[in-house]
């Protein structure tokens, strides 16, 4: 195969990995909302909790970006 | 209207050369500055009035001052305190380099590896140096989480340690891929702006939906640069916490 095609076509497999942060950060924001609407009062106190996760999560979404990037520009 | 064209370094002032790699004042090292500048106004400068009812920028500076100060007692006790300036510099360096660096025309320091690499082993090391002079040999209960059965140990043991090790490695990759990213993503959207407005008026009107998606990510990346400085300093806090009491 032309490497210059392997490396976009490696790009864009690199990019499923998205996928998986999509579903943990939906998991995240959902399961926060089911508990907030179960008791809303609680709710306040865990969303220094909610946005860490949130943050930690989206991060693994990331790499699997930066990877297709690096495919993309930079190797 | 190449995305990577903006992490460009240019040197200002060439020192010399130590082996094949230049000594001198670049764009990174200047917008450093900048930040230390902006950050020691903002805490010094606006501060030294001690106002009894704060102004606005006074106010910045006390709610910055008791947001990390409430993160590090809840993760890492008041033990942990001592580690408040350490803690606190980073938290306010990341985030002004970050929302500095989002300024059109300028340059995001951390979305250089280097940087990020840099302060991701100074915690490190600080967490591993704290550990053995406060507990000595008894900092190494951290890799042997107790209650576990001795034939089980053999398995954690080893992850506890891969963990332990990989820690530098996913907390400097976190704030760097995430600017990075920001920032490429960024220059994408607005690269469609400027190839539809060459189709003439037709292209105009389809550019507004690139454009706001520029705006909307504009404000998704101050979230970003905001969060990400927030996540590095908790993160450092845990860290720290690991090295302050290592027993599980």
């Amino acid at each position: 195969m032309d490497p210059a095609a392997a490396k976009l076509i490696g790009a864009g497999i690199a990019c499923i990995g998205m996928g998986g942060a999509g579903v943990g950060v939906g998991t995240i924001f959902g399961r926060y909302l089911e508990a907030a609407i179960r008791n809303p009062s609680a709710a306040q106190g865990q969303f220094g909790n909610l946005i860490f996760g949130f943050a930690v999560t989206e991060a693994l979404g990331i790499f699997s970006l930066l990877i297709a990037l690096l495919l993309l520009f930079a190797l | 209207m190449d995305p990577i064209h903006q992490f460009e370094i240019t040197s200002y002032l060439v020192f010399g050369h130590i082996g094949g790699a230049e000594i001198a004042f670049n764009k990174s090292a200047l917008y450093m500055l900048i930040s230390v500048a902006i950050i020691a106004w903002l805490m010094i400068g606006t501060t030294s009035a001690r106002a009894l009812v704060p102004g606005r920028l006074q106010g910045v500076a006390e709610m910055s001052y008791e947001f990390m100060a409430s993160a590090l007692q809840s993760t890492a006790g008041p033990e942990g305190m001592r580690f408040f300036p350490l803690v606190f510099s980073l938290f306010m360096f990341i985030a002004t380099v970050n929302i500095i660096g989002l300024i059109p025309y300028t340059f995001a320091v951390t979305a250089q590896i280097i940087i990020t690499v840099s302060l991701a082993m100074l915690v490190f090391l600080t967490v591993i140096v704290y550990g053995f002079w406060k507990h000595g040999l008894h900092f190494l209960k951290l890799f042997v989480p107790s209650g576990i059965p001795p034939l089980v140990l053999i398995l954690v043991v080893p992850i506890e340690v891969l963990s332990f090790l990989s820690r530098p490695i996913s907390h400097s990759v976190r704030l760097f891929a995430n600017i990075l990213a920001g920032h490429i993503t960024l220059k994408v959207f607005a690269g469609f702006v400027t190839m539809l407005s060459a189709f003439g008026f037709l292209g105009w009107i389809g550019a507004i939906i690139p454009f706001g998606m520029t705006v909307a990510l504009t404000a998704l990346e101050l979230l970003v640069a905001f969060l990400q400085a927030y996540v590095f300093a908790i993160l450092t806090c845990i860290y720290l916490n690991d090295a302050i009491h290592p027993g599980h």
